[in-house]
């Protein structure tokens, strides 16, 4: 008993010892001890931030000496509906909606395929295929789809080698759509998007397809439905919180980017591109702060939306 | 629950996919890689103004220019030390919330996590305009200093999310055991919960490099006169007389931010789902 106790009091007196057995008696102070660094930073460095931002949209911009006064005014968010640039939040969210539509028809497939069709090893090759690209770096990214469809670049290479020109002048003679060339297109902006984006849509599909039981297809064919039936029915209806939880991610970054409008495309702004321009050339932080408010919303939308598809629990 | 990629063979179906899914899937993935291959590509060709396809011939010579070039090398160390350090602090700051967060319920928990999630859920423009505006308003000057406070922010997640998934799946009991064998709070996270975390750390902490390296949308705002990598990319893309140089320069920023992911999936294969799917 007492060679037992002799180490065991040694260490109750070390004042490690003690600190945590007072630790494991608190668990109230041990959580707070945790949790204090990261909420300090995110309180004081990121929410602080974003409550200024929001603060700073309602100051006063003066036109004539372009500077900014701490007097209060809801002309910014106002100005906000302002035909053009009402303009600007339609172009964007217009754009984001698309490409999100788009991802998932693109998306679906490869994420059906990889979760019905492969196993083991093929699996873990596609889990990877999927997720370098997706990693891989945003701006190279990009940078990549300006030599692809520059003029004599990749695309015109094989657009001519099939024989495919009056297509894509067609195409690209469309209103809406094209523009003069395909770099400066909104088709070139739209597979841009759709490019970087689409791993972020194929990862949510594939883990809502792959929680699917096969029991469900079994009972469904036993009972004589044709696999199209099956498809319909079954398993598109299962897969829609996975696209729906997939759009979050490509509706959200489409509507915040000004690096892809900035490269590809026709000229006009998008809401990012707004934003950077009011904040730096033009120094208009109140404007820019207004700005950010149109993303915080639709998103706010839109995430209300896709809640009730079920988005969160296939996130 | 999670998503193993080995099933069991008994769930697989019985029948084949026809051949228009397979072409779907199997394009799908060209599509994906295909832009890669294309930097890989022009990195080695010997043209020098244009981005003509087929390339006319290979050469290595780029690479010696790009490395002899001051401005390049600036960029890279600038990049390198505002990963490194950013992914020390979110590292520390992520292992503490997950620590704090994956056992315990208490007031407030779902708004802390949300919280982590908001700087990568939110467009980075939002974050960096709102860092912008508060180092505005404080004084503080834009550079290397206000880059690392936001690319912590946002990497913080990352780590996280690496992190609560493996103390998930470890067991409270061997923590309890290793205290009720007279193991001190710090003897316990070192010689208990550390190895058991390693691995999950290093891949958490390897991703957040990666997305510190490659992170441009923020780094705009934050950046001041300082100039990352990303940035220097940027400002290179309208200088189409440099293209060789930014070829080399942008298929290895590709590489830094592709093997880290490698890696990843290696270190956490096996668990819950894998390092970094859950969104960047």
């Amino acid at each position: 008993m007492n060679s037992v106790a002799i180490p065991q009091t040694q260490a109750g007196n070390s004042p490690l010892r003690r600190f945590s057995n007072l630790l494991y008696r608190r668990p109230n102070l041990y959580l707070s001890m945790l949790l204090v660094p990261p909420l300090l930073w995110f309180g004081a460095i990121y929410l602080g931030s974003l409550l200024m931002l929001l603060w700073q949209g309602f100051y006063t911009f003066d036109d004539f000496t372009m500077a900014v006064t701490p007097d209060l005014t809801l002309a910014n968010f106002a100005a906000l509906f302002q035909p053009s640039n009402f303009d600007i939040i339609v172009r964007t969210l217009s754009m984001a909606i698309v490409v999100s539509i788009a991802s998932a028809v693109v998306a679906f497939p490869i994420a059906y395929y990889m979760a019905r069709y492969t196993t083991g090893k093929t699996k873990a090759f596609f889990y990877i295929a999927v997720m370098t690209p997706m990693w891989a770096s945003y701006i190279v990214k990009a940078y990549a789809w300006t030599l692809l469809l520059a003029k004599g670049g990749v695309a015109q290479w094989f657009v001519q080698h099939l024989g495919l020109e009056p297509v894509l002048q067609f195409v690209l003679g469309t209103p809406g759509v094209g523009g003069s060339t395909l770099s400066t297109s909104h088709l070139g902006r739209f597979m841009v998007f759709v490019y970087i984006w689409l791993p972020f849509m194929i990862l949510p599909i594939q883990a809502s397809l792959e929680r699917l039981p096969p029991s469900l297809l079994q009972a469904s064919a036993d009972l004589g439905a044709k696999p199209r039936q099956t498809f319909m029915q079954v398993i598109l209806p299962l897969s829609i919180p996975g696209i729906a939880a997939g759009s979050i991610f490509t509706f959200s970054l489409t509507l915040g980017d000004f690096i892809v409008p900035q490269l590809v495309g026709p000229p006009g702004y998008f809401v990012g591109s707004m934003v950077y321009a009011q904040q730096g050339a033009i120094g208009n932080m109140p404007m820019a702060a207004a700005f950010t408010l149109v993303p915080i919303v639709l998103i706010a939308i839109y995430l209300s939306i896709v809640k009730r598809l079920g988005a969160f629990d296939a996130l | 629950m999670r998503s193993d990629p080995k099933k069991p063979a008994s769930e697989k179906q019985g029948d084949q996919a026809s051949l228009g899914l397979k072409i779907a899937a199997w394009g799908g993935l060209v599509f994906l890689h295909f832009p890669i291959l294309i930097i890989f590509m022009y990195a080695f060709n010997t043209e020098e103004a244009a981005f003509s396809f087929p390339p006319k011939g290979f050469t290595l010579h780029w690479f010696s220019v790009a490395f002899s070039r001051p401005d390049v090398l600036e960029a890279i160390k600038l990049s390198a030390q505002i990963a490194a350090i950013a992914t020390l602090i979110a590292m520390v700051l992520g292992t503490l919330a997950s620590a704090a967060l994956y056992r315990r319920d208490f007031f407030g928990k779902q708004g802390i996590s949300l919280m982590l999630i908001l700087p990568i859920a939110l467009p980075g423009i939002i974050t960096g305009i709102a860092l912008l505006a508060t180092f505005k308003s404080f004084g503080i000057e834009p550079g290397m200093f206000t880059i690392i406070v936001g690319h912590a922010t946002f990497c913080v997640v990352i780590v996280y999310n690496n992190v609560i998934a493996r103390l998930r799946r470890t067991s409270h009991s061997l923590i309890e055991a290793s205290m009720d064998l007279g193991a001190d709070g710090w003897q316990t996270f070192r010689y208990i919960m550390l190895p058991s975390l390693g691995s999950a750390l290093l891949a958490g902490g390897m991703l957040a490099f990666a997305l510190s390296f490659d992170e441009i949308i923020v780094t705009t705002f934050t950046a001041g006169h300082e100039r990352t990598l990303p940035l220097w990319l940027l400002n290179q893309l309208s200088r189409p007389r440099d293209v060789p140089v930014t070829n080399v320069v942008a298929m290895l920023v590709m590489m830094v931010t592709m093997l880290p992911i490698l890696g990843a999936y290696y270190l956490t294969r096996g668990g819950e789902s894998v390092a970094g799917s859950g969104g960047k």
